[in-house]
């Protein structure tokens, strides 16, 4: 079993995130980096698959020098492989992102082999663009399924699950396929002291990333309005319960 | 030829998701032609549904893949409907199903795609207000295409009827569909116990970290069946493994937009405050009158909730007996 598994390195949110002052980009200085979140659902994943069924888990992740901090922390939670693709400038929308990520996986099936399986977060907590992964499975002619609370491997099927108004609906995708991973599907683990040592050994696989820019452009990103709310204290304590349920009288709710 | 804007209605089985109702309302803004596609012969009875939105024209496509829901098999629909209706713009409501589907399309027609838009500005470029994170940043961007592929964020615009309309004429759309494409339709179901959903419910009530346990939830349950509402959680709850995920609210969870919102022990982190903020009352109970979530609310109750919810509901039970 060889799985693949795709992350990108977030700012890790706070109370409230800042904006730099060109408008351009997060001010993480405060905040820290970190895994997007269901992408580390992803790599847990991918850790307990390999350990179910064998094989190798290689975490994959394009973005500046830095993000090898996310590939190593992925090595350090189960994957044996980190590759980073590295980028020298910061205009990476979706489809230049995805078709460098498509032509590296072309490139490193070339020479290990194909992934049997291929996972993605549901979408990245940063730009929320929720295509990648699915632009990716289409490049490489792959069944694509996202946002699975569910995944296990049976003869030569990725059996998929995941949750919409109705109840879970499942899935099953012939083998190789991609699947879009959402938080809930597991409790990712904490590295371990083992883990930690073999995300330090760990060769890192560096590619450059190559794509050309696609048609969605930022042009700036702002705070949404700050919602004005005088609080009105009800009371103190269960005492509050009878101001409580008349505001629920004059909302019209009861 | 006036200016076309195709809306794909998303349906579970004929069943229009409410999401969808929004992005047809939204579709108005964009002043074209407003025609809808519905994928899959349970979908043929929807035009007398849609007609009330300013949807003129149905286009309905059907084949034998399309027995249920499948991304690829629907986004290929899409692609082909696409080709051969050249609309200027392609709108979907920004659900899992919608932002999927438009993905694939756009994949498949090699178009850049901006999901989860909550504003057009059509001018010179076509800018858009979009939300990141959730919801916690907005982001101005320009999409550069001769079709325009756009999600429209779930709660963002209220569904609303248009001013004056005819009804909506239904026509067949013809694709051509290779049988592989049925390798990612919807296989199998467990169905969920009927009910509101957490995304649709008029009353939410949501536990936080101050909850404590997940026995801790019992009051909160209580409160939400005495008024027909359902049970929501932080993220922390959830990391805790009190709750499901499937209760999570928050930019990793489900976004909601109850008329009220009963945030109990709940801090208001920026991860929580993203999914509640469609709120249209929110009652915060909470020890900390400085918490985010008390400051943010309409009302508040300080207190421990342990004690706050069981008074409210016994208050609740007295008036009504």
């Amino acid at each position: 079993m060889k799985i693949l598994v795709c992350v990108k390195r977030v700012p890790a949110p706070g109370s409230k995130i800042n904006v730099t002052p060109d408008g351009r980009g997060v001010d993480a200085a405060n905040l820290g980096y970190t895994m997007s979140p269901h992408e580390e659902c992803a790599v847990e994943a991918a850790a307990q698959l390999i350990e179910q069924h064998g094989g190798e888990a290689t975490v994959l992740t394009l973005g500046a020098p830095e993000a090898v901090e996310q590939v190593r922390y992925g090595v350090s939670v189960g994957a044996q492989r980190a590759v980073l693709l590295a980028t020298t400038d910061d205009d990476w929308d979706p489809q230049r992102t995805a078709q460098a990520i498509a032509s590296a996986i072309d490139e490193l099936e070339s020479v290990d082999g194909t992934f049997d399986l291929i996972l993605f977060g549901n979408e990245s907590a940063d730009s929320g663009g929720f295509q990648v992964g699915i632009r990716v499975a289409h490049a490489l002619g792959r069944p694509m399924v996202n946002g699975a609370k569910g995944l296990s491997l049976g003869d030569r099927f990725a059996n998929v699950e995941r949750e919409a108004d109705a109840g879970r609906e499942t899935y099953s995708l012939p083998l190789p396929a991609v699947v879009g991973i959402k938080e809930g599907i597991n409790l990712p683990r904490y590295p371990t002291m083992k883990g930690r040592l073999a995300s330090k050994k760990v060769e890192i696989s560096t590619m450059q990333a190559s794509g050309e820019i696609g048609g969605l452009a930022k042009i700036t990103l702002r705070q949404p309005p700050e919602r004005k709310s005088e609080t009105i204290v009800l009371g103190n304590g269960p005492e509050a319960a009878s101001a409580v349920v008349d505001i629920l009288e004059e909302l019209g709710v009861l | 030829m006036p200016a076309v804007t195709l809306v794909i209605i998303e349906h579970d089985r004929g069943a229009i998701s409410p999401a969808t109702f929004e992005a047809l309302t939204a579709a108005r803004s964009l002043g074209a032609d407003i025609q809808a596609l519905t994928i899959g012969a349970a979908a043929d009875r929807l035009a007398a549904e849609l007609a009330p939105y300013g949807v003129n024209i149905v286009h309905q496509v059907h084949d034998d893949v399309l027995s249920d829901y499948g991304p690829e098999a629907w986004g290929e629909v899409v692609a082909q409907a696409v080709r051969a209706l050249s609309p200027t713009f392609v709108l979907a409501a920004g659900t899992d199903r919608g932002n999927e589907v438009m993905a694939q399309a756009a994949a498949r027609l090699d178009l850049p795609f901006s999901a989860n838009c909550i504003e057009f500005r059509d001018g010179d470029k076509f800018e858009m207000t979009r939300i990141r994170w959730g919801g916690s940043l907005l982001e101005d961007a320009s999409l550069t295409a001769d079709i325009k592929l756009v999600t429209v964020a779930h709660h963002a615009v209220e569904a609303a009827f248009a001013d004056a309309h005819g009804p909506a004429d239904a026509i067949e759309l013809k694709v051509s569909l290779d049988a592989s494409l049925g390798r990612s339709i919807v296989k199998g179901r467990v169905e969920r116990e009927a009910g509101v959903t957490l995304s649709t419910s008029p009353i939410v009530v949501g536990g936080g970290r101050g909850v404590g346990s997940a026995d801790g939830f019992a009051s909160l349950e209580a409160l939400a069946n005495e008024l027909g509402g359902v049970v929501g959680c932080s993220r922390a709850v959830t990391n805790n493994g009190w709750r499901s995920h499937t209760a999570q609210v928050g930019q990793t969870g489900t976004r909601i937009a109850p008329d009220v919102y009963f945030a109990c022990g709940i801090s208001g982190a920026i991860q929580h405050w993203v999914g509640a903020m469609a709120s249209k009352n929110i009652i915060a109970i909470n020890t900390d009158k400085d918490a985010n979530m008390v400051t943010k609310a309409g009302y508040a109750v300080i207190g421990d909730l342990h004690q706050v919810v069981p008074a409210i509901t016994e208050e609740i039970r007295r008036r009504r007996s």
